[in-house]
């Protein structure tokens, strides 16, 4: 299936639209954005790629195959105003959950692929999300293929309760027999990643890129102000500062992604 | 059973007399030794750790721990582990691990240390080097909720074989009062966002994430930490039969089947 067959309720509809740079405020036409790799021309800031265009930056021509794209979540714990939030989402974003899987090749070389979109309920955790994360990895391990994963979340979604807490388990545990059968594991951090998603597999790459001035955290800044009274440094939380910390290993500019990765997946590729 | 509300037992899960990790070490194992440190950079307050025997079975012990007066609260941040704890339990986990030696974790905190230093030093890796680690401890881990379970913090010592609550402690994804702020933009809602989280030992036992519930109905402290005692002991016993792949095996299909 091609991308654009996949993506056919979005692509066309809202993606085309110009956008409005959250930094600049200014309204950009959508094909000056697309040639600049979704980053706004008129202030340079990295605006958020929903997953059909990061599928497409990032994957050869015509290889990417979606797996589990049916799955739906449902409101387990009865959770109020959930289904609302689901079918907003749903409508918005034209996917069934916020998180998209699949096989594909990168540079040539085959790997399995997650992409989160934070359009989907801020790519929030629940059952469906770590579920198809752990199913990706559970795949990659018995086809022995790399994964790599475009990471962006607020944390564990809180209308799935415990079960939405659980799936930080469930995923890091399918990680690591991913990497304990010898593959690669590469996650790209993007704009914004936090709370359990920082606390799992976001953090548990053999490789951890990320975007320029991504915001990648644990606890929220706000409540760490309110909590403590300090003053956050500058840049406190950026990908700058993670590296700066010895905590992600690379910041590779968005237009320099699909070669980075390709590079790197052929280095670890098994003669 | 008691009839309390999903917030009464918050409340009592939070208590202020509620006897957390440290008590339990206390009362349930016998020459015990603490052990410091994460060899990185720091110890940690918030986390008691070390070895003893279990009715003469050697374990190890990772407990949280608030302590008891204002100054000890202060030295122990109150109970929320900062990286260097998360990272002390993991070291322990795996000289328990090469020893082949039961491991017992007792978790009762609001949640991991937030600060700017928390962060610094990469409290968000830190718990997901123990979730990823701890499901290949090759030794029986039995995670006990003895008091709040507060979220990624306390996930960081419960992904076991077995995991147990006190019928009055909860385990949650957010606090109450965060969920009625985001809910309803109202922190005073907290008991009506308690209902909703399913949070309490009773929820968590139908969702299947947890094997047992430790009853507190008119018992004394004693008697709850020796009916924890026989019921962690007896399964210590149940998980030494089984081989490393079942154990593993055993625990990876406990977390993997909640959600499928
Ligand atoms: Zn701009």
């Amino acid at each position: 299936m091609s991308l654009k067959d996949f993506f056919k309720g979005l692509f066309g509809k809202d993606s085309q639209e110009p956008r409005i740079c959250k930094k600049c405020n200014e309204e950009i036409k959508y094909s000056d954005l697309k040639a600049n790799h979704i980053i706004c021309p008129k202030c340079n800031a990295y605006m958020r790629m929903n997953a059909f265009e990061r599928l497409e930056a990032i994957c050869d021509a015509e290889t990417f195959s979606p797996v589990d794209e049916e799955l739906t979540s449902n409101n387990i714990i009865n959770f109020p105003e959930y289904d609302e939030k689901l079918e907003k989402a749903k409508k918005a974003t034209g996917l069934n959950e916020a998180v998209v899987c699949g096989t594909c090749s990168i540079g040539g070389k085959k790997t399995a692929i997650f992409v989160m979109d934070s359009a989907f309920m801020m790519a929030s955790m629940g059952s469906v999300v770590g579920e198809k994360i752990t199913r990706l990895f559970e795949k990659a391990t018995t086809e022995k293929l790399p994964v790599v994963g475009f990471v962006t979340s607020g944390g564990a979604r809180m209308q799935e309760g415990i079960i939405s807490l659980m799936q930080m388990a469930k995923v890091s545990g399918a990680v690591k027999r991913h990497n304990d059968a010898g593959l690669l594991y590469i996650p790209v951090l993007t704009d914004p990643t936090t709370g359990g998603i920082t606390a799992s597999f976001g953090m548990l790459g053999d490789i951890i890129l990320a975007e320029p001035k991504a915001l990648i955290g644990f606890a929220g800044a706000r409540v760490i102000e309110q909590t403590t009274g300090e003053k956050l440094p500058k840049g406190f939380q950026r990908a700058e500062f993670l590296l700066e910390h010895g905590f992600i290993d690379a910041i590779v500019d968005r237009k320099d992604l699909k070669d980075t990765l390709s590079n790197l997946l052929a280095i670890h590729a098994k003669a | 059973m008691s009839n309390l509300t999903a917030y009464e037992k918050v409340a009592a899960a939070r208590g202020n007399k509620r006897p957390m990790g440290g008590y339990f070490i206390k009362n349930m194992i016998d020459n015990f030794v603490e052990l410091h440190g994460d060899r990185r950079f720091g110890d940690d307050g918030a986390i008691v750790a070390g070895v003893g025997f279990l009715n003469g079975e050697p374990v190890t012990v990772i407990a949280m721990e608030r302590g008891d007066t204002i100054e000890e609260r202060i030295k122990r941040h109150f109970g929320c582990p900062t990286p260097e704890g998360y990272r002390k339990a993991l070291r322990l986990m795996k000289n328990a691990e090469k020893f082949n030696r039961p491991i017992i974790c007792f978790i009762g905190s609001s949640g991991a240390y937030c600060g700017i230093d928390a962060e610094e030093r990469g409290q968000g890796e830190a718990i997901a080097e123990n979730l990823y680690e701890m499901m290949g401890i090759k030794a029986p881990i039995i995670s006990v909720i003895v008091g709040e379970g507060g979220s990624g913090g306390a996930l960081a010592l419960g992904v076991g074989n077995r995991v147990c609550m006190l019928e009055n402690s909860v385990y949650s994804v957010i606090s109450p009062e965060g969920c009625a702020t985001i809910l309803w933009k109202d922190a005073t809602k907290a008991s009506d966002a308690a209902d909703v989280l399913k949070l309490t030992a009773q929820d968590l036992k139908e969702f299947d994430v947890i094997e047992k519930i430790v009853d507190e109905k008119d018992l004394t402290n004693e008697e709850i930490c020796d009916n924890l005692k026989k019921y962690i002991y007896e399964e210590i016993k149940e998980l030494k039969k089984m081989s490393t792949k079942e154990l593993l095996d055993q625990r990876y299909e406990k977390f993997r089947k909640i959600g499928r």
